[in-house]
């Protein structure tokens, strides 16, 4: 899964043409690991409709700030430079994908 | 009807995987509904597992779950990551039902454990994830140099406030009475750390905020007097209730939900109903006691169906 920073958040994901979900992650998050490899599944499976990229809280801390992340993992949906869509917490792969049915 | 099973086990912590492992292995072809967002159980959240002997090293919680699961998939165990909805265990076969889809088995076996139980405020839910949280471990860190509060007075509740005065510039321990009910040791910590301070004889009744929390409505318990707390995170550690409300119309239940068995068997009140893990334990709640009662529970359910079929050929050859 491709990382997005601070610097580059957005050219990456605001200015993207298609939706971009961003993983909060770190590495001290039992959470956020459960969910990587469903994360790594699901833009293999519908990579030609969203986007799928991490950004690593420890390392960016402006862009967690600016979107009042609380909580990670936190799965925000980026579409038109707008967050569109919020996933908060760890969930299996069924219930991302309804969560994300919209979008693919 | 050959689309019955022999057992279908809800609930996938510790206590599921292992029932599953045991079924499996008895070539029982287990069925697991393992919750949606509950799959893996209440060590999902927690970082390192450091008391489950064989383990030298530790192990994170989510890979231990992923272990047991594996170990259940390799016999034989089919799963289901969705919510059981709706039980029918005293119809024959049981009916077990995800949604819209309907399960049947001869013999169910409950492990849905328990949950973090909550203050059951309005705006608990909506500001979940937006400062109010029920895990310092997971959510501690977005709390850097501001001041937050920390609901309970256990060892839970010290054990959360000390991890997240690692970080906040101030804790506030909101508790009912005017003392704490947590282990000396616990107390002792948490009195000599400078970061946490008390609110005694105070409840909360109101979360304050839209899309994040910016305070919360205080109640002294005696004066009825309400003030208000500023603070931008609201740890939640009062305890656990038990996962039992789909079972409880037709299983016993003592006074807080948890479901009653035939100690030191898992038997329910229901022949060939099963109940293991924390659903049915409020004392020792290990992951390793768990384990345990799901084995258990899937020896228990093996020996019944084996009395079943026994008791079937009988009824044939008469």
């Amino acid at each position: 899964m491709k990382s997005v920073s601070d610097a580059d958040f957005e050219a990456e994901v605001l200015k993207s043409d298609k939706p971009v979900l961003v993983d909060f992650w770190a590495e001290w998050c039992a959470p956020c690991r459960m969910i990587a490899p469903v994360l790594e599944e699901i833009a293999k499976e519908h990579g030609d409709k969203i986007s799928i990229v991490k950004l690593n809280v420890d390392e960016n801390p402006q862009v967690p700030t600016k979107y009042g992340v609380l909580k990670i993992p936190t799965l925000n949906v980026y579409s038109g430079g707008e967050v569109v869509k919020q996933i908060l917490g760890a969930k299996p792969k069924a219930a991302m994908l309804r969560e994300l049915a919209e979008f693919i | 009807m050959n689309d019955v099973r022999n057992v279908i086990i809800i609930g996938s912590g510790p206590a599921g995987y292992t029932a599953a492992i045991y079924a499996a292995r008895g070539d029982l072809k287990p069925l697991v509904i393992e919750g949606s967002v509950t799959a893996g159980g209440a060590l999902m959240n927690t970082t390192d597992v450091e008391n489950f002997p064989g383990f030298p090293d530790g192990i994170l919680g989510p890979d231990f779950m992923d272990n047991m699961r594996k170990q259940a998939e390799r016999f034989g165990t089919d799963f289901i990551t969705d919510d059981a909805t709706e039980v029918d265990l005293t119809a024959s076969p049981k009916i077990v039902k995800v949604g819209d889809d309907v399960h049947r088995a001869k013999s169910v076996i409950i492990a849905t454990g328990s949950k973090y139980r909550e203050l059951g405020l309005p705006k608990e839910k909506q500001l979940s994830g937006r400062g109010v949280s029920w895990c310092a471990t997971c959510d501690g860190f977005f709390f850097r140099d501001q001041d937050i509060a920390v609901v309970g007075g256990g060892d839970s509740a010290m054990e959360e406030a000390i991890f997240l005065s690692r970080f906040a510039r101030s804790v506030t321990v909101i508790h009912r009475r005017d003392g704490l009910r947590a282990s000396k040791i616990m107390q002792d910590r948490a009195f000599a750390n400078e970061k946490i301070k008390f609110a005694w004889n105070s409840e909360v009744v109101d979360i304050l905020g839209e899309d994040r929390v910016g305070g919360v409505r205080l109640r002294d318990t005696r004066t009825g007097d309400e003030r208000t707390l500023e603070v931008t995170g609201l740890f939640i550690a009062i305890g656990h209730e038990p996962r039992s409300e789909l079972f409880t119309d037709v299983l016993d239940t003592d006074d807080e939900g948890y479901l009653i068995v035939e100690a030191p068997t898992t038997k329910t009140k229901i022949p060939g109903v099963f109940a293991s893990g924390d659903v049915v334990d409020h004392i020792y709640r290990q992951a390793v006691t768990a384990a345990g009662s799901g084995c258990s529970a899937a020896i228990d359910a093996e020996r019944w169906l084996q009395d079943q079929d026994l008791a079937d050929l009988t009824r044939q050859q008469v």
